[in-house]
């Protein structure tokens, strides 16, 4: 039984919400309650986490009584390489200038798919780059910097 | 007649050059992106959403709506052609039309569909021109108590009326409630679920949530799997429908037409749910309902209109009340808070050009649809061939540059690599995203006119019930989830019996 909880659909989701839920009562608990008539900063969140908690337990029990599985394969790689491209697009940006940036985002976004094709990615790349290049810089006059030369 | 006054003066923004422009890009766009393969509207609202934040309100708000229903209507198409509905609203256009395709009817259908949606598009703009007014006014009366009571109406609506699970839906409300609590409290100055973040202190971007949440978990989720579409390409040799099929379409379109109309109107049942009733309403009227499900012409024409109407009208709650129906609609309401518009009934008297612009640009836009696309359609045809593993580094590109043009800080980037990791799982474990994004923007206004209220009552939570407008509001809710959770206990206690008996 043990076993399938780590798979099982409902239970993970409950522990989900009773986590955020804790998180949030806990961070809450440092602001200041108030009362009905003068809520204060910590009223709404402590509230509403209290309901997100009896939600999240409601779940998970329904979940271990039910027993469902998640539906299909979790794309951790997928996820994986696409969060990644966003952070170092966002590290990137401020060091290394918007076309080079891109250019590592790009491919490291591609990796996420089922081929990886070098040729077609780098030409895709150039394409792409220069795409966003006409949207954000030349269309929408956005001021970056295109290259590091240029800080 | 006041009506006329005000079209005429959306009218004359909508006709500007630029402004029509933006709607010609808007539904050119939508429609483009709609058609490509696992990019729903959704989807595409959520990437474009930044781009848009660099332009003047009005073009900004008339772009987005011509990407909603561009993105709708290239989703029928593939719908049609490929079996591939591109979202929800257009699985049961897959049905007959489908079939239509395979029949080598794919012109009629596809005109039969632009023909309805264009019509549904007319009622539904007209619908909007007449009910707004009326209703901004007597919402401009409301006071906090009767806010308060509206908003949690529409969010228990939203989560209960939607498909899928009511507790799980209601759950996410309270967790995008909560991520409206980042930053700083308005009334004590205290910054609220900052993490120490000093960026967090302004408050999450709400491009982020959306990139995030709809965006990135949509990439993943269609990473996973390694099957590949099959793709039908038939010759559209015949555009014209006949008369015939004129004919046998007018009834379901009227029908499909008022059906969408309502549902478009309420939180929570949007495009989808209307699609599918007047596809059952439909089945139900038919002479001979077995035609159904082998290309019967109406089950095309009645579903394509309703979820057209739908889209037009729930327009309706987001632009006069300030409360959104849908996901959809959120990132609408989202767009115009970005441009420093504060949503609400007040929108219409101070900005009466962006309100009526918008509307008469949606008719504008339904226009362009069916006079270009239909002619169009071959070369939209040729966008399906496009590879996903094309598709999907380009998409996040777009997310990454327009989230980081937004603030220029870098940290917005980090922020929607984890609303992706949060959204990816949640979409797993089949908690909707939608419900989230509307606790999301409703969840400051909803804890500043919970706050107001009391104070005006003196603490006394009785206030909620003592004032007729709200006491209605309120007994909607607890009446929506009432219903919703009756038949299913309803259903457990059948189960039981059934075990009890059986065993």
């Amino acid at each position: 039984m043990k076993a399938d909880l780590q798979n099982n659909k409902d239970f993970l989701a409950g522990l989900l919400m009773i986590g955020v839920a804790s998180i949030a009562f806990y961070m809450a608990l440092d602001y200041p309650f108030g009362s009905a008539l003068r809520m204060g900063p910590g009223y709404f969140p402590r509230v509403l986490a209290g309901i997100l908690m009896t939600f999240g337990l409601y779940v998970m029990i329904r979940g271990i009584k039910s027993g469902e599985k998640v539906g299909g394969a979790w794309g951790w790689k997928a996820l994986a390489f696409i969060t990644v491209a966003f952070v170092v697009f966002g590290w990137l940006m401020d060091r290394i200038g918007m076309i080079p940036s891109l250019v590592v985002m790009f491919f490291l976004a591609a990796f996420a798919g089922h081929q990886f094709k070098w040729i077609e990615v780098t030409i895709l790349t150039v394409i792409m780059t220069a795409f966003a290049w006409g949207v954000f810089i030349w269309g929408l006059g956005l001021p970056y910097r295109l290259f590091w030369w240029d800080y | 007649m006041e009506i006329f006054s005000n079209l005429i003066l959306g009218f004359q923004v909508a006709l500007s050059l630029q402004n029509l422009a933006y709607c010609f890009l808007g539904v050119m766009v939508g429609t483009a992106i709609g058609v490509l393969p696992g990019i729903g509207p959704l989807v595409t609202i959520a990437m474009l959403l930044p781009i848009t934040f660099n332009l003047a309100p009005v073009p900004a708000m008339i772009m987005l709506a011509g990407i909603y229903y561009g993105s709708q209507y290239g989703g029928s198409t593939t719908s049609i052609l490929m079996n591939l509905p591109g979202e929800t609203a257009s699985v049961v256009t897959c049905i007959d039309g489908y079939q239509m395709a395979k029949q080598g009817r794919a012109g009629p259908a596809l005109a039969i569909a632009a023909i309805g949606s264009f019509f549904a598009g007319c009622v539904g703009t007209l619908l909007i021109a007449l009910f707004g007014p009326p209703l901004a006014e007597a919402a401009l009366k409301f006071g906090a108590p009767e806010y308060f009571a509206l908003m949690l109406m529409a969010l228990v609506a939203a989560a209960c009326l939607s498909s899928g699970d009511m507790v799980k839906a209601l759950a996410m409300v309270i967790f995008g409630l909560l991520i409206g609590i980042v930053g700083t409290d308005v009334n004590s100055g205290m910054a609220r679920f900052s993490f120490g973040i000093s960026e967090l202190t302004d408050g999450m971007g709400f491009t982020v949530i959306a990139v995030g949440l709809f965006a990135v978990s949509e990439i993943v989720k269609n990473l996973e799997t390694t099957v590949q579409g099959e793709i039908f390409t038939s010759k559209i040799k015949n555009l014209m429908p006949t008369w015939a099929d004129l004919k046998a379409s007018f009834a379901p379109i009227m029908r499909g037409t008022a059906i969408g109309s309502f549902f478009g109107a309420l939180p929570g049942t949007g495009p989808a749910i209307s699609a599918f009733s007047a596809y059952m309403v439909e089945k139900k009227m038919a002479k001979d309902p077995s035609r159904f499900g082998k290309g019967a012409i109406e089950g095309v024409a009645s579903p394509e209109s309703a979820n057209n109407a739908a889209s037009q009208t729930s327009f309706i709650p987001t632009l006069t009340l300030g409360i959104p129906g849908s996901g959809v609609m959120a990132l609408m309401l989202g767009a115009l808070t970005i441009q420093g518009i504060a949503p609400g009934p007040q929108v219409m008297s101070a900005k009466p050009d962006l309100f009526w612009g918008l509307i008469a640009s949606m008719w504008i836009g339904n226009l362009l649809l069916v006079v270009l696309n239909l002619p169009l359609v071959g070369m939209w045809v040729q966008l399906l061939k496009v590879p996903y593993r094309w598709l999907f580094p380009s998409i996040i590109m777009f997310c990454a540059v327009g989230n980081y043009s937004i603030n220029n800080s870098p940290m917005d980037l980090y922020l929607v690599a984890i609303m992706g990791i949060v959204g990816y799982i949640l979409m797993k474990l089949e908690c909707p995203p939608a419900p989230l994004i509307l606790g999301f923007v409703l969840g400051p206004l909803m804890e500043e006119n919970l706050r107001r209220a009391l104070l005006i009552s003196r603490g006394d939570p009785t206030v909620f019930f003592t004032r007729p407008i709200s006491l209605t509001f309120m007994l909607l809710s607890a009446f929506v989830l009432i219903i919703m959770i009756v038949p299913q206990m309803r259903k457990k206690k059948e189960e039981a019996i059934h075990e009890g008996g059986g065993g």
